[in-house]
């Protein structure tokens, strides 16, 4: 038994049936990241002395055999923007560098309860700002199928972790594709809930109307179960959905035929790769021969989705960041003589380029003259986009894309050019702005082997149908 | 030309300073400069939300109130559910000081400290 290349299932059997023990599947996974994560730089932070603890106590478990619960001994990575108790959280930032949170997220919380052994804490571009994970403050990631490419963004450590074995599942948040992109460059699921579906609690604020936690796994049955343990409402959040979750991993099997999918042509327009508009059309004929009936819909203000996110992500960014001022956590400029010059130096020298950018952005689209014509605009245009989605999910049950335009590009190749960069979530901020779930499975590779991704869009609350057509997918894939 | 440029800029250095103060940010003059070539490429590109008519649209500030909810109820008693009635008048427990205090940069065992505010 290869003991990194286990599922959620087959791991929790294992040490269930006394196969492995829980201690020995988080030590070999510790050995891998020993060997391989020098060249990668999946992980910011491990946490041995948690994980160990957390071993021993399903081993004893397993000992008496009581049955273990679903994650029992899985063992995980975390994205740095969650809270973890006594583990440092960075965010991605030299801003966070020493920051030791005094509580848990809600969904690592879950996680554990449910029985999981946390590795430690991954890699992400800065505050989740990115689409690369070059915006880390202390180093990039390098994608595990061909080091000279990025692993996407923002959770690039959690989708390499993951990837490379260093993982049997991570989580990962998205505000603009940072779950499903990275799952998409690095050849692995990823999956973002409907807004509210998971609490936030805990998780590092960068755009408060579009954080998602989800997770990023091998198989779509371990995304289902993932979600299922860290969904549902959560008082410690009042934006956290009081909508019952269903048992996703019992519907996976449900045949998809019959099901209407959608397919929208300003999703196949002028940017889009040969290669990567090739293999998702194959994945789309997949489908259809499964029994899914494929129809067009019309999603017209596409175009203007990636202008209206960098407006609104950017202005809840400007003042979710305020809080960084040096006082109660977070770095501080040494040698200052007063508050003011506290403040500016210490998030001067604390703040990355990107960070700054962006707060300076979301500053001016809020600041006085200004806010009608950026930040108003882009709510109404936050309204259209959502009204295309309503209007496409009155005809389908799913809507299919790319996840990506294209397959990973190299590290340094859109590191000078901001715009270049946003333009790489040009598929998946949709539905981070409507809220609606998305899920990116792996649909084959280009010509130099880079994996390429299929993304999935469902309706509201709506999780199990977007699950179930990327089982049979990848099933019959 | 220089001229035509110029009023082509939306973003000037004046403009930047000036949003840097708001952000408490100070900025080097490097930073400046490039922030000033940056926020004017992308304002360029996020101009074309101008060719969209949205007199007659609402904006949308959050999901939150749109899906999910109770339907027959209006405005905040769909979140009624939000509220925690196991916490008299929505206070809990706060952290224990020693706790608030771990993570200061400068506290004295009390309170957080930092640099004087007023000059005399």
């Amino acid at each position: 038994m290869e003991l990194t290349r286990l599922t959620i299932d087959s791991a929790r059997a294992a040490v269930q049936e006394r196969k492995t023990t829980a201690l020995a599947l988080a030590e070999v996974h510790y050995a891998r990241i020993l060997k391989e994560d020098g060249e990668i730089g999946a992980y910011l932070t491990l946490s041995k002395e948690r994980a160990l603890e957390q071993a021993d106590r399903i081993d004893r478990m397993a000992a008496e055999g009581e049955p273990l619960p679903p994650l029992g001994g899985v063992p995980v990575g975390i994205k740095d923007v969650m809270s973890t108790r006594g583990i440092r959280t960075t965010a991605g930032s030299k801003i966070l560098s020493n920051y030791i949170p005094p509580y848990d997220c809600t969904a690592v919380a879950r996680l554990e309860a449910a029985g999981a052994v946390v590795l430690g804490k991954t890699n992400c571009d800065e505050f989740a700002m990115g689409s690369s994970n070059e915006n880390s403050a202390f180093h990039p990631v390098h994608n595990p199928r061909e080091l000279s490419r990025v692993p996407g963004g923002s959770s690039g450590g959690s989708a390499a972790a993951v990837a490379a074995d260093m993982a049997v599942v991570a989580l990962g948040s998205d505000t603009g594709g940072s779950i499903r992109q990275p799952a998409s460059f690095c050849g692995v699921v990823g999956l973002m809930p409907t807004y509210g579906r998971v609490s936030r609690y805990g998780l590092i604020a960068f755009a408060s109307s579009l954080d998602h936690i989800g997770p990023l796994a091998k198989t779509v049955k371990d995304s289902a179960i993932v979600l299922r343990t860290i969904a549902g409402r959560d008082p410690m959040d009042s934006t956290s959905a009081d909508v019952p979750v269903p048992d996703y991993v019992a519907q996976l099997e449900k045949p998809v035929r019959g099901l209407k999918v959608g397919v929208a042509k300003e999703y196949f327009g002028d940017g889009l790769d040969d290669e990567v508009r090739h293999a998702v059309e194959s994945a789309i004929d997949k489908l259809k021969a499964l029994g899914c009936e494929v129809a067009l819909v019309s999603l017209p203000h596409t175009p203007y989705a990636i202008p209206a996110y960098y407006l609104i992500a950017t202005a809840e960014a400007s003042s979710n960041l305020a809080r960084y001022d040096g006082v109660r956590y977070s770095y501080r400029a040494p040698g200052v003589t007063s508050l003011s010059e506290m403040y500016r130096r210490s998030r001067d020298e604390g703040f990355g380029a990107e960070v700054k950018r962006r707060i300076m952005l979301g500053t001016y689209a809020l600041s006085a003259g200004y806010y009608d014509a950026y930040y108003l605009k882009a709510q109404k245009v936050r309204t259209l986009l959502t009204r295309d989605f309503e209007g496409a999910f009155r005809k389908v049950d799913a809507i299919l894309t790319p996840t990506s335009p294209t397959a990973a590009f190299r590290l340094g190749e859109k590191s000078n050019d901001p715009l270049a960069m946003y333009l790489a979530d040009i598929y998946t901020v949709t539905a981070d702005l409507a809220g609606i779930p998305g899920i990116s499975v792996p649909c084959g590779e280009t010509r130099e082997k880079l994996p390429i991704g299929l993304q999935i869009l469902g309706k509201h609350f709506d999780e199990a149908t977007i699950l179930r057509v990327a089982h049979a997918y990848e099933q019959a894939a | 030309m220089t001229h035509r440029n110029s009023e082509n800029m939306k973003v000037t250095e004046k403009d930047v300073a000036y949003v840097a103060d708001l952000a408490n940010l100070e900025l080097s003059g490097e930073e400046r400069a490039g922030m000033v070539r940056d926020l004017n490429s992308i304002l360029d590109y996020i101009e074309r939300l101008n060719e969209l008519d949205t007199s007659n649209v609402e904006p949308m500030a959050q999901i939150s109130d749109r899906y999910g909810v109770d339907e027959s109820k209006q405005g905040s008693e769909r979140f009624a559910y939000a509220n925690r009635d196991d916490i008299p008048e929505g206070l809990r427990k706060s952290l224990p000081q020693e706790v608030a205090l771990e993570n200061a940069p400068d506290a004295d065992g009390t309170f957080f400290r930092v640099p004087k505010v007023i000059e005399r």
